[in-house]
Formats: C-alpha cells, sequence, structure tokens
C-alpha cells in the first residue's frame, strides 16, 4: 500500500483565506458557546467589557481576555470545564506551579480532534500502515505517552507502548520488533544510544529505526544533526502541551517548522505588552482552540516564544507553522520533559523547617540527560552535630521535591547566608545546558 | 551534665577556603584549638572541636554566620602504649555503650586525650571510672 501523502487532503491544503473564514465562525461559535456554558469565561468576558456578539471578525480576537495557566490552577479541579461531568471520557493531570496540579477534561470530541490532529502530523513525515513505532513517552496522567499512541494507531502503525524507564530493555525490543520510529525526548535518545554502546549494540546498523517525534523539551538544530547523523534517521518535532491537549503537532518532511492545524487552533504571537508582533517577528505563543469542548482555551498563554508563520510550506500544507521554540517568556524549566518552576521548588522548601527560604536551582546537563541540583541552606536552628541528621534532611527533601516534581533531584546543602538574596529569577536559577 | 566538655561542632560546606574562615574567627577571637575534625559527607562536612573557652568559640562563629551547636562529649585520658585505646573502647562495648564518633589527642605532657561521643553518657562515665579510667574535666582542657 503505498504511503499516504496528507491525512486529509482537502482540508490540509485548503486556501489561507477559507481557512480563516472558517476559523471566523468558529471563533464566533466559540465565543457564544463558552459564554453560556462557562461561569468563568462568563465573568471573565465581563470584567473585559467584552460581549459575544462584539467578535465579528478574527482581528476582533484581541478584544478578548487572555487565560493563564494560573486560571487552570486556581479553578482546580474541574471549575472551568465547559461541559457536565458525564460527557468527560478522560482526564490527563499535570504539576502545576504551586504544587496544586491542572486537570484537563477530555470529552470524546476532544481526544477524536486530539487523535486526528497528530494522525495529519504523523502522515506528514510518512509514518502509516506498515511502521512499527516505540513510544517511549510517559504514559497515565502525562499526556506524552497516549497522545502519540492514539495518533500512532490512527495512521495504521503498531504501536509498542514501551512508556518510561528501563533503557535496556526499550533497546532489546526496539531490535528485536524492528521498530521503526520511536517517539520520545530527544536526550532520551540520545541516552538510549550512549546505553545501546555500552550493550556493544550499533542503534545505527542494527536497528530498523528510520525516524523519530522528539519533543517535550526544547532542543537545538545541533542535537537534531547529531541525532540524525548518529542515528541515521530523521528527527521531527513534536509539539504541544498539556493543557491544549498534548502532542499535537508535528513538523512535515521538508522540517521547517511545525503545522499548527487552523481548523483547530488560531495562533497569535505577542509581544512583552500584549499586542500582536509583526509577522515574522518572534514573540510569545497564544492560542485559541477553535473545537475543543470539556476544556477550551481562548487566547491562551503558552509561554513559549516563537515565530509564525503563514506561508504555504513545501510539502503543500497551507496551514500556519510556528518555527522552533525560542525559549520560554516565563522561568520554567524543561527538565527531562518534566516541566518545572521555581515557584514548585520553593512551596516544598517551606514545609521543611530546617531550611531557609533561599534556594538555588541549577540544571546542567550530564551526559546525554538533564540534571536538576536544588541548593538549600541549612538554618542554624536546624543544625545537629550529627552527619547522619543532615544526610537524612538530603534525602527528606528530595523525596518531598519528588512527590511535587515527579523528578529526582540532588539536593546540596549549603551554608546559611551563602546564597544570593533575591535578586529576581535569574540568580535563583542558572541554566547551565547548551540547548 | 556534669563532668562532660562542650564540644563545637559546625556545618561547613566542602569548598576551598572554608576551613580557612573558620581558623580565622577563631583565631581572632583569640580561641586556642585542643583538638579538632572534620567529617565529609560529600558536598558538606561537620567540623568538630574541642577549645579552651567553647562559650566564646561558639559566640564567634555564630557570629560570622555558621551554623553552629554545643555537643556534650567526654574527654578520656588514655595511656599513650599501644592498647590504650583498646582498654577503653573495650569497656565502653562490654557495657553496651556505642561510641557514635571519636577523635584523639596527644598534649604536651604526653597526656593522651580521647574525645568521645557516646550515645549513653552517665553509664560510659560509671563504667569508665569503675575501670579505674580518668575523664578529663573541662577546666583541665582549659588549661592545657
Amino acid at each position: 500500500m503505498p504511503m499516504l501523502d496528507y491525512w486529509n487532503s482537502r482540508i490540509e491544503r485548503a486556501p489561507l483565506e477559507e481557512l480563516q473564514e472558517l476559523q471566523e465562525r468558529k471563533l464566533k461559535q466559540l465565543v457564544e458557546n463558552v459564554y453560556r456554558s462557562s461561569h468563568f469565561y462568563r465573568k471573565r468576558f465581563k470584567e473585559a467589557g467584552v460581549k459575544p456578539e462584539d467578535i465579528k471578525t478574527l482581528d476582533d480576537i484581541t478584544k478578548l481576555p487572555f487565560t493563564y495557566k494560573k486560571d487552570l490552577r486556581d479553578n482546580y479541579p474541574t471549575n472551568m470545564f465547559c461541559v457536565p461531568l458525564n460527557q468527560v471520557v478522560r482526564f490527563h493531570v499535570s504539576s502545576g506551579t504551586t504544587g496544586k496540579p491542572t486537570v484537563v477534561g477530555y470529552t470524546r470530541g476532544d481526544i477524536d480532534l486530539w487523535t486526528s490532529s497528530l494522525a495529519r502530523a504523523m502522515t506528514s513525515c510518512g509514518l502509516g500502515r506498515g511502521d512499527i513505532i516505540q513510544v517511549s513517552y510517559g504514559y497515565g496522567l502525562f499526556t506524552g505517552g497516549l497522545g502519540a499512541h492514539y495518533g500512532a494507531e490512527e495512521v495504521g502503525a503498531s504501536v509498542i507502548p514501551m512508556g518510561v524507564g528501563n533503557t535496556e530493555r526499550q533497546i532489546e525490543l526496539m531490535i528485536d520488533l524492528k521498530a521503526t520510529a520511536i517517539a520520545c525526548t530527544p536526550s532520551y535518545l540520545l541516552h538510549m544510544n550512549e546505553v545501546a554502546k555500552k550493550m556493544g549494540i550499533s542503534v545505527k546498523e542494527s536497528s530498523n529505526l528510520k525516524m523519530a517525534f522528539l519533543g517535550a523539551e526544547p532542543w537545538s538544530l545541533e542535537t537534531r544533526k547529531r541525532i540524525e547523523d548518529t542515528l541515521g534517521i530523521k528527527a521531527y518535532d513534536i509539539y504541544g502541551t498539556s493543557e491544549m491537549s498534548g502532542p499535537l503537532f508535528t513538523e512535515c518532511k521538508e522540517q521547517n517548522g511545525i503545522h499548527v492545524w487552523a481548523d483547530h487552533f488560531l495562533l497569535e504571537v505577542i509581544d512583552k505588552n500584549g499586542d500582536p508582533v509583526k509577522e515574522g517577528q518572534r514573540g510569545e505563543l497564544v492560542i485559541t482552540t477553535l473545537t475543543k469542548e470539556a476544556l477550551p482555551l481562548i487566547r491562551y498563554r503558552v509561554g513559549d516564544i516563537t515565530i509564525l508563520n503563514n506561508e504555504e510550506c513545501e510539502c503543500g500544507r497551507t496551514h500556519p507553522r510556528i518555527m522552533r521554540i525560542l525559549g520560554r517568556s516565563d522561568d520554567m524549566l524543561i527538565i527531562r520533559g518534566i516541566n518545572v518552576f521555581p515557584s514548585q521548588v520553593e512551596s516544598v522548601l517551606m514545609t521543611i523547617p530546617e531550611v531557609g527560604e533561599h534556594f538555588q536551582i541549577v540544571a546542567e546537563r550530564k551526559g546525554e540527560l538533564d540534571d536538576l541540583t536544588v541548593r538549600v541552606e541549612v538554618t542554624r536552628a536546624a543544625f545537629s552535630d550529627k552527619l547522619a541528621d543532615l544526610m537524612k534532611l538530603e534525602k527528606k527533601i528530595q523525596y518531598e521535591l519528588k512527590k511535587v516534581l515527579n523528578l529526582q533531584t540532588n539536593i546540596e546543602l549549603v551554608e546559611t547566608g551563602t546564597l544570593p538574596r533575591s535578586q529576581g529569577k535569574s540568580q535563583k536559577v542558572i541554566d547551565k545546558r547548551k540547548i | 551534665m556534669s563532668g562532660t566538655i562542650k564540644q563545637i561542632s559546625l556545618f561547613a560546606e566542602n569548598k576551598p577556603g572554608r576551613l580557612s574562615k573558620i581558623a580565622e574567627t577563631l583565631s581572632k577571637a583569640k580561641i586556642n584549638i585542643r583538638a579538632f575534625t572534620i567529617a565529609e559527607a560529600g558536598d558538606f562536612g561537620v567540623v568538630r572541636m574541642v577549645v579552651d573557652d567553647p562559650d566564646k568559640a561558639y559566640k564567634a562563629l555564630q557570629g560570622q554566620g555558621f551554623a553552629v551547636s554545643e555537643t556534650e562529649v567526654i574527654g578520656v585520658e588514655m595511656k599513650d602504649i599501644p592498647g590504650g585505646l583498646h582498654d577503653i573502647a573495650d569497656i565502653l562495648g562490654k557495657n553496651s555503650v556505642n561510641i557514635d564518633y571519636a577523635y584523639a589527642f596527644v598534649t604536651s605532657t604526653h597526656l593522651a586525650l580521647l574525645i568521645l561521643r557516646v550515645d549513653n553518657i552517665p553509664q560510659a562515665q560509671k563504667v569508665l571510672k569503675a575501670a579505674k579510667i580518668r575523664l578529663v574535666d573541662p577546666e583541665e582542657v582549659r588549661k592545657i
């Protein structure tokens, strides 16, 4: 069976004007819907002095208020949902900025949208029937595993639902089942390659791998080149956030920007003042979900810095592309695919009386994997003469952080008064990684 | 607790210059160190010492921002000959007293002193005295 060029040729290649008309219609519908069904949005709109009838064209979107991650947290767990809970078929949960998680609900339609969005994307990279894809993103509350899984099944690929961890076994199955594709974080793929080398296996020579869907953490073009050269594969950027669904979009074979399906998502790129940037200028990505049902997001401040490209792609797709993610507008760190906010670390430390309120987070890349160290001051009151007590304290901090961050950290106890005092986030977070 | 010695302990990062800072602080306060040890655990360590004037040392170090604590330890006179340590450890062991840590020093008067942190100080004092082993008091430490 020949590979499909497009999952949905008509819509993927529709003229941009047609897509924009569609967006306009859907936006108006969305605004009316949420105004009617959501206490949260109605209140927000009223505060901003805007009514559904004020939205007549796409440009009117700037009249609508922004939505922030904080809103999801403040409305924990399900107060922002726009459908009754009996229409929700699934929940995903991600850790929030202060330890309080954010909950995203999905209707049957939301799951279908997510699945078909990735089916279009994966098809654009050439994944299809006959392919065997190893999904090495976390399954469960994290969106990566199940998202990639459903998308790959939809296009007819055979899925190995691997999940994270147990690298030796991952390599063994990849070789034995002749996986042709893998979905994981770029650093994990490099780590697998290192482990394989130690096992005396060359992934390039022994595996059938030809493509990888890599994301959930920022990675550079240099890293891509290194992955492609060492493994002899094509490495595609996969993108999405848990608030929007999870992984939703990828690059196409052109590897020149991530296609964002305009019939479901409306993109804006804004400057520091919240005003739209000129086309081609970098700014903060703002996404409106046009067709999501359980938890539609209006002008959601994703926080990623990118550039919008509305030109038709060489692949024939007309949908706007976001160019590589260039960083974050906030202080969020992405460590091994997990979002870490300094405020989360702070809130954990606050519950441990033996340490002071001052801390420093150091992100490093050790080998191929990210590594997070948290430096904390030992308070005078808490210091006992016993070394064992201090070691226990380190373990305790590590354990408490793991509970909230879902991430193993290194703890470094330092002397009181040695960490820089609140002079902004730049000193609270030291990112030594070269991405 | 009578007959015990106040040991000064402090938290220090395991990096160049920290010990120098501690020593400088003590030097400026005119504190004389009698015995001294560092226990390290990776990135940090605990410095323990017996000094001539523990209260003054405590204040001086605390004034420099160090996390300091005072711990009761016992000082035992040890014969500066082979088997000296064995005698003491043997008595404590047979009487179920656990030694958390210990360090020793030899003074100019040819006296060997063993500093012991134990889990049961009264019991240690009792059994050592019964075995005719002499315990050293703070006044003696001050005068060494």
